[in-house]
């Protein structure tokens, strides 16, 4: 299925926020998420399922003013 | 000492240093962390982003910054719509598990000045939804006092644009915002170099806030370390009360028994 993640178009079997993290071997302590728009709790990420369309913004904070 | 009982207080917490510092455009993590430990600063201000999920190389923020030496203050950098600056603190405080935001809503790319139609209404959202407000504002009392009456931890008026390092452009707008708000003023972007940090401080600003003046300049760890003295020197001259200004001299020596 596809899912949008950061503005591109990804293609993922079924799996949960979580497990696409680890196949994206990102650490998800220093993350936020929104799916579709809102804000997915760092606690939800272990029993979400992500499903066709869902669009994914993964943040984390860099330098800045 | 004067000094050492004087506390910047915001939203009920206490800080030592009345500097602030952001976390951009050093050169390397390690240059950034040893500046910010120069600077004395307590409070350091970081941007949210997203993560490149096609490049794993790079480092997080998060691995340089002692979270229990300093307090973070996410900006909204890059926002130009309520939405988008709500949005952003939205994701900030689920990635810090802080409620500290440093709100900013610009108006054009150009000249970066705050946008105050969309700050005052991002700052009502945001006030509700408990988050503890320091909005980046123009140096204008009106809308340092709409801020401050939604809720506004502190206001933030700019010296003059940001990364311009045009020190404090308006003295006097700074002077009448702190005689209109009870908040903490403190000012946030301008500063060019030092004295432009003591003369905020001297005007009776309770803070600096600066990023690019610091990891601008040709040393920014030595840069540091003169914002650190300049807000100290600067808080404490205000403190002291300084001479008023006069046209002509006042001799300091005694005008009795001079030589005839």
């Amino acid at each position: 299925m596809k899912i949008i993640v950061n503005g591109e178009e990804k293609s993922i079997t079924g799996m949960t926020v979580f497990e696409y993290l680890q196949t994206l071997d990102i650490d998800p302590r220093p993350l936020a998420i929104e799916l579709n728009r809102e804000i997915l709790p760092k606690n939800n990420y272990k029993t979400t399922m992500l499903r066709e369309g869902d669009q994914l913004e993964v943040v984390w904070f860099v330098g800045g003013g | 000492m004067v000094e050492k009982k004087d506390k910047l207080i915001i939203a009920g917490r206490e800080f030592t240093s009345r500097l602030m510092v952001g976390t951009g455009k050093y050169e390397s993590f390690k240059q950034m962390v040893t500046a910010i430990e120069k600077s004395g600063a307590e409070i350091v201000t970081v941007a949210v982003r997203r993560v490149n999920i096609s490049d794993r190389s790079k480092e997080s923020l998060l691995d340089h910054i002692d979270l229990q030496k300093y307090t973070l203050l996410p900006n909204t950098a890059g926002c130009y719509t309520a939405d988008d600056a709500i949005r952003t603190c939205r994701l900030a405080r689920e990635a810090g598990l802080s409620d500290f935001v440093k709100l900013e809503v610009l108006g054009d790319d150009k000249t970066l000045f705050p946008n105050n139609e969309e700050l005052l209404k991002a700052a009502q959202t945001l006030v509700r939804e408990g988050f503890t407000v320091l909005p980046y504002t123009s140096d204008d009392p009106i809308v340092c006092r709409k801020l401050q009456d939604i809720g506004c931890a502190a206001v933030m008026p700019l010296g003059a644009p940001i990364g311009s390092g045009l020190g404090i452009r308006n003295p006097y707008n700074i002077r009448i915002i702190l005689e209109t708000v009870t908040v903490p003023v403190i000012v946030d972007a301008g500063v060019g170099t030092a004295s432009d940090a003591a003369i905020a401080m001297e005007l009776g600003c309770d803070g600096v806030l600066m990023n690019t003046a610091i990891a601008g300049a040709k040393d920014p760890v030595a840069m540091a370390e003169a914002m650190n003295m300049a807000v100290r020197a600067g808080r404490l001259a205000y403190l002291a009360g300084r001479i008023p200004k006069k046209l002509y001299a006042t001799a300091s020596s005694p005008l009795e028994g001079v030589i005839e």
